[in-house]
């Protein structure tokens, strides 16, 4: 009976247009934002920072930088991984070439180099769509791997061909490298989550979101009516990367510490971001939290109930879980193939108008 | 009739100099020759209909005045200056606007979205201030949904606002196209068959709308109608176009009596 829209009279456009337009929306969200920051942080520990929360925080961000461009542009992409990697290794030449460079000011960085890469990555598009487009993509990612591999200059020159994060702080506070308290990390990495998530949602309200939109669902008519196809196409792919190349700076410098290229941004990344947007739902930001949740959550959530619970070998449970969530995912395409954004989208729906449907 | 002339229609508008001119215009795609040689002009404030048979070139005409084909002879005067080749989306910022034969609307937006992106080219806060939704992005954005809202009004569809236009009945898609078409307050307007495949009150109502843009907001219009009756009573001046040559032009009443163009819509006898 809470969540009506009756009563919840809109006098400006300025406030007809706000993200969240019914007051129970608004007040779930700064609660959500309320405990995100002044709870979670006492109740986390190493197990639960590590196994779901960085993960899951990391990964929102390159779900939103994939969907603005796979969901809102209509440009499919299978080069995430590579992207990441730029972002991680822009961010450790970054901090060993310039040691005394905030890590704040290192991250964005990094997200600015990844964008460049990433608008030289997307020039294909102005020439090719749908898969043609997604093979071009695939060979920007085993390109990236490659050259992150066979240049040691990437690497400085170190034995094993990894990468290694140094301890950097924020205001005194460890936020990378071994001494990171896990509350910090967490921080750190929601600071980032709110404000990019913020910033695109911004963007896709706006002028911006439209132009893309208008090239995604059709782009003669989007051309016609005053888009111009490049500067849409070029922009939604710098800011789509920008996006995953800071969650590759994060994924490296704050959770892994050390990586070696083909085996953290292999192309099993750009699949699982993959995954995540058209789970969670193409065109949401919201479905790039789902996803990312669904995706992470579920491999946690199923070891736990098969090994913790049930008591079965640690491998006869991995590859069972593998079959689930894979069985999962096809499952979910069938019933709801607009993601879990759109079944978010119904129940809202559903319950304006419950008790009373009709 | 020379181009600087003005002329008076049958319901007593005053209509002005040409706005539009095709000189000679001819159009080939590899060995098909979809226009031949057609020169002719859109003045001013007038209602200007295209008509012919099925492949005429009607819609490749369309096309080479919002920029989207080449032809490979003539030239294309607007407003009293020749426009060299432009890319599509160059000409909209001129103030050309279109609507589309099969409805082209963006599916999965909204009616709202839909009409706000004929604003866009009004449009002109960076991708940063949007990012912050503040101040200049956040104004403009305001002032073009109160054009937007005025459109909304006029073509009664405040309803259907924030509808996704994939869920909307036909003869409410092609209004909302319209709509996005009439948000860029176009100078000239182009409407590619706008009551194809409605009923006698659809038809009705979308020819009142076209009378009352034309009206109110003096917006020149060019449009292709397969619908003898709606053309004869709304347009000023008819262009007939068959197998891409030009073979009458003038007043409804011209048309009409006109011998070539009875032929090729009746047929000729063989003796």
């Amino acid at each position: 009976m809470l969540y009506r829209e009756a009563g919840d009279y809109k006098t400006s456009y300025a406030k007809d247009q706000q993200t969240f337009p019914i007051a129970f929306d608004r007040w779930g969200y700064r609660l959500t934002i309320a405990f995100a920051v002044l709870v979670v942080p006492f109740i986390l520990n190493d197990y639960w920072t590590n196994a779901v929360v960085l993960p899951f925080l990391i990964y929102a961000i390159a779900a939103i930088g994939l969907n603005i461009l796979t969901g809102y542009c209509g440009q499919v992409s299978l080069g995430s991984g590579g992207f990441m990697a730029v972002g991680a290794y822009a961010a450790y030449k970054l901090m060993t070439s310039f040691p005394e460079l905030n890590i704040v000011f290192v991250i964005l960085l990094s997200g600015g180099v990844t964008a460049l890469v990433g608008m030289l990555f997307g020039l294909p598009s102005l020439r090719i769509k749908g898969f043609y487009l997604a093979v071009a993509t695939l060979a920007a990612q085993f390109f990236l791997v490659w050259l992150f591999n066979k240049v040691p200059w990437f690497y400085n020159y170190s034995a094993s061909g990894q990468i290694s994060a140094p301890e950097r702080s924020l205001f005194g506070y460890a936020v990378t490298g071994a001494n990171a308290h896990p509350a910090t990390s967490y921080l750190f990495c929601l600071g980032f989550v709110f404000v990019l998530a913020w910033a695109a949602r911004n963007m896709t309200r706006g002028a911006n979101g439209r132009k893309w939109m208008a090239i995604r669902d059709m782009d003669i008519a989007a051309e016609i009516i005053g888009v111009d196809p490049m500067k849409a196409k070029l922009t939604a792919f710098g800011v789509s990367s920008f996006y995953i190349g800071i969650s590759g700076a994060l994924l490296f410098a704050v959770y892994l510490g050390a990586a070696e290229v083909g085996e953290a941004f292999g192309i099993e990344k750009s699949f699982l971001i993959l995954f995540m947007v058209i789970i969670g739902g193409l065109g949401s930001i919201f479905g790039s939290f789902a996803g990312a949740a669904f995706m992470i959550l579920m491999p946690v959530l199923l070891k736990n109930i098969m090994v913790g619970q049930m008591g079965w070998p640690t491998d006869l449970a991995s590859h069972f879980q593998f079959v689930i969530v894979g069985g999962l995912i096809i499952i979910f395409l069938i019933v709801e193939p607009h993601g879990l954004a759109q079944l978010w989208r119904l129940a809202k729906e559903k319950l304006r108008l419950w008790p009373f449907p009709h | 009739m020379n181009a600087v002339d003005s002329y008076v229609t049958a319901d007593g508008r005053t209509i002005g100099a040409p706005v539009m001119e095709m000189k000679n215009i001819t159009l080939r795609f590899g060995g098909v020759t979809a226009i031949k040689d057609i020169s002719f002009d859109i003045r001013e404030g007038e209602v200007r209909a295209i008509i012919g048979p099925n492949g005429a070139g009607k819609s490749s005409m369309l096309n080479v005045i919002n920029g989207f084909y080449h032809p490979q002879e003539g030239e294309v005067w607007f407003h009293g200056k020749r426009r060299h080749a432009m890319k599509p989306h160059q000409i909209a910022k001129q103030g050309i606007a279109r609507t589309f034969q099969n409805i082209a609307l963006f599916k999965g937006m909204s009616t709202l979205d839909n009409i706000m992106t004929g604003r866009l080219t009004h449009m002109k806060s960076g991708i940063f201030s949007q990012m912050a939704w503040w101040g200049s992005a956040q104004a403009e954005e305001v002032a073009n949904r109160e054009v937007v809202e005025k459109v909304i009004d006029f073509l009664e569809i405040q309803a259907i606002r924030k509808t996704p236009v994939g869920r909307l009945p036909y003869g409410f898609q092609k209004r909302v196209e319209l709509g996005r078409a009439l948000a860029a307050e176009p100078k000239l307007l182009l409407l590619d068959e706008p009551m194809a495949g409605m009923n006698v009150e659809e038809k009705e109502d979308m020819s009142r709308f076209i009378l009352d843009v034309n009206d109110e907001f003096g917006t020149t219009i060019a449009l292709i109608e397969h619908d003898m009756g709606v053309v004869m009573d709304i347009a000023d001046r008819i262009v007939v176009m068959d197998y891409g040559k030009k073979i009458g032009d003038g007043t409804p009443d011209e048309i009409r009596n006109n011998q070539d163009v009875i032929d090729a819509y009746l047929g000729v006898a063989h003796e």
